[in-house]
């Protein structure tokens, strides 16, 4: 095909996908996306194209052909690849259950040890109309993780007729990440779902549900906020506006959280996103609510003096 | 630190658990469940490695419901604390061995009540008494709030109170 000659696939593993030569090499394939499931998939629902060609060829896909897929079936990767730079996860996200529905909040500076490689990333994506995943941990692992479990999500929904829930969608994402475990895949997500439920999802293979969950290098901070105001009986304004502390008070002490907040309302009727907030005028509010207290203090002080 | 302890009566074992479930140095829930029902008389609890613990323990839990479904009757708690070891050993010396510590509770109708202790080595024995971790609670460093208390007889598994050390 010319197709594949373009894309230089004759020379790839890819090319003994098509030719049922080497169950092996397409089992290599197969393992990166499809869960360790036995046999190669060769999608039944695409005209017959192999999904593997759905992946763009691999630069270095020589070396595949001589690991033998057992390694893949245990969970071994192929060489690590050593970081330029030491990762440190550094992100505040949080998520919280009320009578209201659900409330998840983020901040939006990405990292890179010292220096903040982006401020306004978007922490928060929709995975359907109502279902939304905080990330946290390395954002190139979240980004890809998100997209195969939108993916997932989506494929389930065209197969089944229905929505998968989120416990399901919890289980799915935490056996997918299973063969990865003991690799430095570092991936943290909280899903937060219309039923009003929050669960934790966890590279390290940790899967709970809960009321209120926070993330990151910031996290206890947000706790500290949260524990102590958090109820079920909050109205919509409240929440929010104790998501926006949380996650203000956050920055304010970690250095690798910042920027701005994101907000995202989940109902029943879907998700809502609030505008994206810049903490640098909350902190210059907070900083004159201060200063006006300070002042407050020194007047009444100084009212008692003349009075005395 | 996590906590499991079990004890064998004439007639009933009783087993309680910790309900921390920490992430480093974080408490992400006080109120979770680390027992596993795997039938109407037998409780696996479970703790160790954050994923490791909820895959064992469901892995084992579906296998024995599966017995359960092929051949019309249970597994007793013996064979299911031997298949559990089984499984423990296998994986022990494969590139994913799972780092859990087990402790099997059971009511067998014709052996009566046993309690089985397992770690992540794969090892086995049967006690009259047994713990995983450290349950003080006046003395030790991390104090651990609460614990669910379950009691297994004749008559199937029973919930007991939740018993909570609060500030006193």
């Amino acid at each position: 095909m010319a197709l594949e000659d373009i894309c230089n696939l004759r020379n790839s593993c890819l090319h003994q996908n098509w030719l049922p030569a080497s169950p092996a090499t397409s089992f290599l394939m197969t393992d990166c996306y499809n869960l360790g499931l036995k046999g190669p998939k060769k999608s039944q629902r695409n005209n017959e194209v192999p999904l593997q060609f759905f992946i763009p060829p691999l630069l270095n896909s020589t070396s595949f052909l001589n690991r033998s897929p057992s390694s893949y079936f245990q969970g071994n990767p192929p060489v690590t690849v050593r970081r330029p730079f030491p990762l440190s996860h550094g992100t505040t996200t949080l998520g919280f259950v009320f009578q209201g529905g659900v409330i998840a909040a983020a901040d939006t500076r990405a990292s890179a040890g010292g220096l903040v490689a982006c401020p306004e990333v978007e922490k928060i994506n929709p995975i359907h109309s109502h279902l939304v995943v905080t990330s946290s941990g390395s954002g190139a692992d979240c980004m890809l993780w998100e997209r195969i479990l939108t993916r997932e999500i989506r494929l389930y929904q065209l197969r089944h007729k229905r929505c998968l829930s989120i416990s399901g969608t919890a289980k799915l994402l935490s056996f997918m990440l299973h063969p990865f475990k003991g690799t430095d895949v570092c991936v943290a997500l909280t899903l937060c779902g219309w039923d009003k439920e929050l669960i934790y999802v966890c590279s390290d293979g940790a899967r709970l549900q809960g009321n209120i969950f926070s993330v990151g290098s910031g996290s206890p901070y947000a706790y500290g906020v949260l524990d102590r105001e958090l109820s079920w009986s909050l109205s919509n304004e409240e929440a929010i506006s104790l998501a926006r502390e949380a996650v203000f008070r956050a920055t304010h002490r970690d250095a690798y959280s910042g920027n701005n907040v994101d907000l995202f309302h989940i109902t029943a009727q879907g998700w809502h996103q609030r505008k994206r907030e810049n903490l640098k005028e909350e902190y210059y509010r907070d900083m004159k609510k201060r200063a006006k207290k300070v002042e407050e203090r020194k007047r009444m002080a100084n009212e008692l003096d003349t009075h005395n | 630190m996590e906590y499991l302890i079990g004890i064998q009566g004439p007639d009933f074992v009783l087993v309680a658990a910790d309900n921390v479930a920490a992430s480093s140095i974080i408490q992400m829930k006080h109120d979770y469940d680390k027992m596993f029902k795997l039938s109407e008389k037998i409780l696996l609890l479970c703790v160790g490695e954050a994923g490791d613990t909820v895959q064992f323990a469901e892995y084992i839990q579906k296998n024995v419901q599966l017995y359960k479904m092929r051949n019309g009757y249970e597994l007793s708690p013996a064979a299911a604390a031997n298949f559990t070891r089984k499984n423990l050993a296998d994986y022990l010396r494969s590139r994913t061995p799972y780092h859990v510590n087990l402790l099997l509770a059971g009511y067998d109708d014709t052996d009566g009540p046993g309690l089985f202790y397992m770690d992540y080595l794969s090892s086995l024995a049967k006690a009259p008494f047994a713990a995983h971790g450290y349950g003080l609670n006046k003395r030790f460093i991390l104090n651990l709030p609460s614990f669910t208390v379950r009691l297994i007889d004749k008559e199937g598994i029973h919930d007991l109170e939740k018993l909570t050390h609060g500030a006193k």
